[in-house]
């Protein structure tokens, strides 16, 4: 009897959601057999063998319209009100103390990165009892990261991130879908969630070498890719330094300012000439084609990790 | 007056020419009937093909790229080809000038170029997939058929595009036609409901169809050249498109529901005998549909990044728009109420209708509360949530209409049994299919996948069971309407009987319709007077 089985609540909101849900069950479901009932009720009393003409010639009735559209109007607001509460609990932005983890979706497959350098293909580890966020984005098509069991789902967008948190509540193995069609291989983008009780969690990342963290994988295509060149840590360079920028304002060449955030360096990689830092020319050239969205994490990573770094 | 010695406009000519060049709005909705039998047919055998695929959960009897192409065809042809045409373009062509005491429709030139665009759109999204077809799904998302789909995608959207024009040029006949054409008497608040329905959809037709087309023509653009709208690498927007497709498609919803409810409002007052309950709620709610219904569209765009403030108001609005809906399920039930009730085909199916709008339409509120379409939004719930509505709906509005306005088309009754019969099969076969769908929509299941997990097996193999047995029970009209087309009793002019313009004319009625220019003197359902003095009814009044 597997196929009845209520789908598993392993989140710490999937609880809420499915309490909706059975409520508009169940008062939905009493509409339903009202109406239905009703329906059944006058077909049998008032048949035309029974009754073969009718007696009732009423034919509006203000009062009784007024009613239902207001018994109508409140079950309906309160679906909204009760929805609404839960979806900006789901999609206020993360925790600060969440354990941040970066998707990027790329028909058909999901890689992930672990802030340690650690990655995975349809595969994603996470703690449970504590906020896991994961930034969003996708190399190609519209994607959307689906976790069922958590009851939650985020589209996934190229050229944009975004993001999507939860909490997971139960260790075990849930499905994970790619909800958006993608194309042809839509349906085999799928792996797996393995939420993990906090002390198994921290073996395996232990267990994972080699690789070096995201942010040294950063550090390295800075120099491969000719980043440094420029961008050199003295003052005197053509370019602004990484160091201690992340997360502070920038003031940019047209007056305004904005926040160094993986956005924006995102953007700054891709299409520089979108935000120039004051005092410094437009003369860096686009690395849209030649880099590939773990790149641009890596090294999105690095800048983070300088940012306690003084900048001269 | 003696009009049972003109000929009937089936009479008024047989040649090929006399139907492909007529300008009678009851030759052309035969013309449609014809076209959107054929295109329901083709849309429901890819249906066939997939839910075969489903019985299993490896994707072992077509490939995935095929699969992708049969729900998208799918999706395409009944959306386009039957849905958004059935009972505008066939009932509300016949009926139009019927029931307003008219000899046709404002523009009849127009009236036959509109099916001639529509043949033609039809003809190039039938020949796309001839070719192979696409493979976007009927949504067209950016950027995967901007940049991404290697499937026809131009043809298919450019199909698209032409269809919408014969939904436009309809709509603006309607409008016009409503507005200048009514018999003398014909007052606003005597107009049948099914002319409100008709009358409100028609300016959806006219409003939102133009924003369809300007978005499937940027698809083709962004297929032909570098024009970047939707292409984010470029600067563009994918999510525009979603807008832009949304603000259509939600109305277009509408386009297929409402002229159904049309149906309902006629066929329910005449087999209950009664005046219909709350006439202005029901005409007002058309309305109220057609105007909210332009303000929810980002209700499916919940979880696609827009911002969450924007997705409270659309929530907002969309629970809005489901009260007017509420209010003729409402109606409906209560003009039932010490009546007197007939259960012939036409009945069933409308009470068919009802059971499975009110579920549809209440799911609908599940989907718009926000919480729960995180979870169920590009799951099986959204296609069973839309299929109660577009299926269980508008296409057994559809069947019957068929049914009830039948003898007025072809002068001949259908055999009852049988299509009592259909009208139940239609409907178990319905609910078997399309309510395993809730639940594994609601497991997470998500849609349009070509293999899926192992447990979602049982309630698959439900589904495909009910769809053989919907498929027996879509095919049964098929015979016993071609064998009444000619063998069945005839049924002159009202045999129910039902009050209504197009009752007092001969069946089928000639091609001027009218012998001279009607006086319209009742109210609209004056079943009372039809009824109410003796305890035997008299025939129609004259
Ligand atoms: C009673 C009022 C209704 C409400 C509140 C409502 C609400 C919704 C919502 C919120 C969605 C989006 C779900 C999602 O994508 O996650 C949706 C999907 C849909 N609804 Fe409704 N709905 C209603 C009535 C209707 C009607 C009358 C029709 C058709 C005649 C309809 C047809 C559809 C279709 C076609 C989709 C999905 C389209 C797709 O993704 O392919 N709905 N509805
Ligand atoms: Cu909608």
């Amino acid at each position: 009897m597997e196929f009845l089985k209520w789908p598993q609540q392993a989140s710490a909101f999937a609880a809420d959601v499915d309490h909706v849900f059975i409520v508009l069950l169940i008062v939905s479901g009493g509409a339903v057999l009202l109406i239905a009932g009703l329906i059944v009720f006058f077909c049998v009393r008032y048949s035309r063998k029974k009754q073969p003409r009718p007696v009732h010639h009423t034919n509006t009735k203000l009062s009784l319209e007024i009613g239902w559209s207001v018994i109508a109007l409140a079950f309906f607001l309160f679906a909204f009100a009760w929805g609404a509460r839960i979806y900006l609990q789901m999609y206020r932005t993360a925790p600060d103390d969440a354990y941040a983890v970066y998707a990027i979706g790329k028909q058909w497959m999901w890689k992930f990165q672990h802030p340690d350098g650690r990655r995975e293909i349809n595969e994603l580890h996470v703690p449970v009892n504590r906020p896991v966020k994961i930034n969003l984005i996708s190399q190609d098509v519209i994607h959307s990261l689906y976790i069922p069991a958590f009851r939650l789902k985020h589209d996934v967008l190229p050229m944009a991130y975004t993001e999507m948190w939860f909490e997971p509540t139960l260790p075990g193995s849930y499905h994970l879908f790619c909800a958006e069609y993608c194309g042809t291989s839509h349906s085999e983008m799928v792996g797996q969630v393995i939420a993990m009780r906090p002390e198994d969690f921290e073996n395996w990342l232990g267990n994972s070498q080699g690789m070096g963290s995201t942010a040294q994988q950063g550090a390295k295509l800075v120099a491969s890719l000719g980043c440094t060149s420029c961008h050199k840590s003295e003052s005197t360079s053509i370019a602004p330094w990484f160091g201690g920028i992340y997360g502070k304002p920038v003031e940019l060449a047209d007056g305004t300012s904005t926040v160094v955030n993986d956005a924006y360096i995102r953007e700054s990689i891709l299409n520089p000439q979108a935000k120039v830092v004051r005092n410094f020319q437009p003369a860096m050239p686009s690395y849209q084609g030649r880099i590939t969205e773990d790149e641009i994490l890596s090294i999105t990573a690095y800048i983070k990790s300088l940012r306690e770094q003084k900048n001269e | 007056m003696n009009e049972t010695a003109l000929p009937n406009y089936l009479q008024e000519g047989t040649s090929l020419g006399s139907w492909l060049l007529t300008r009678d709005h009851k030759r052309i909705a035969l013309l449609y009937m014809f076209a959107i039998t054929f295109f329901f047919v083709i849309g429901g055998i890819a249906a066939t093909f997939f839910r075969l695929e489903l019985v299993t959960p490896k994707g072992d009897l077509v490939e995935a790229a095929t699969y992708n192409r049969l729900f998208s065809l799918h999706g395409i042809v009944m959306v386009w080809l039957f849905l958004i045409p059935s009972i505008p373009a066939v009932f509300g062509n016949f009926l139009v000038p019927l029931m307003i005491g008219a000899k046709d429709l404002a523009f009849p030139r127009l009236n036959l170029l509109s099916w001639y665009l529509f043949m033609a759109g039809g003809t190039i999204i039938i020949g796309s997939a001839v070719l192979g077809s696409v493979d976007t799904g009927w949504t067209f998302y950016t950027p995967y058929s901007s940049l991404y789909s290697n499937s026809h995608v131009v043809a298919a959207v450019t199909g698209v595009f032409i269809v919408g024009f014969s939904s436009i040029l309809t709509g603006l006949n309607f409008i016009v036609t409503i507005h200048k054409m009514r018999a003398p008497g014909m007052r606003w608040g005597r107009l049948p409901l099914f002319i409100w329905s008709q009358y409100a959809t028609s300016i959806i037709n006219v409003l939102a169809t133009p924003v369809l087309a300007m978005t499937l023509a940027l698809i083709a653009l962004e297929n032909l050249t570098d024009l970047g709208i939707f292409n984010p690498w470029k600067g563009g927007d994918p999510l525009l498109f979603q807008h832009l497709f949304w603000f259509y498609s939600h109305p277009a919803v509408y386009i297929m529901i409402l002229p159904a409810m049309g149906v309902v409002s006629e066929v329910i007052t005449c087999f209950a005998r009664k005046r219909v309950f709350g006439y202005n709620f029901i005409a007002g709610s058309s309305l109220a549909i057609a105007f909210i219904g332009f303000m929810v569209w980002g209700h499916h765009m919940f979880v696609s990044g827009q911002s969450p403030y924007a997705g409270l108001v659309f929530s907002f609005l969309s629970m809005l728009v489901a009260v007017p809906s509420a209010i003729k399920v409402f109606n409906w039930t209560t003009t039932l109420y010490q009546g007197s009730i007939l259960l012939s085909a036409p009945m069933l199916y409308v009470i068919g209708f009802i059971g499975l709008f009110t579920i549809g339409g209440l799911t609908g509120i599940f989907v718009a509360t926000l919480a729960i379409d995180v979870h169920v939004h590009d799951t099986y719930f959204v296609v069973a949530h839309f299929h109660y509505i577009m299926v269980g709906g508008a296409v057994m509005a559809y069947f019957g209409a068929l049914h009830f306005w039948w003898p007025k088309m072809f002068g001949r009754m259908y055999p009852e049994s049988w299509a009592r019969l259909a009208a139940i099969m239609i409907f178990v076969g319905f609910n078997l299919t399309f309510f395993p769908q809730f639940v594994l929509g609601y497991q997470g299941m998500p849609r349009r996948y070509h293999s899926y997990a192992p447990e979602f097996q049982v309630w698959n193999v439900l589904s495909s069971a009910g769809a053989s047995i919907l498929a027996v029970g879509y095919l049964l009209p098929f015979i016993y309407m071609a064998w009444s087309w000619k063998y069945a009793p005839r049924s002159g002019p009202n045999p129910w009987p039902a009050t209504g313009l197009e009752w007092q004319v001969p069946s089928p009625p000639s091609k001027d319709n009218f012998s001279g220019i009607p006086h319209i003197e009742d109210e609209v359902y004056a079943y009372d007077q039809l009824f109410g003095k003796s305890d035997e009814p008299h025939s129609a009044p004259s």
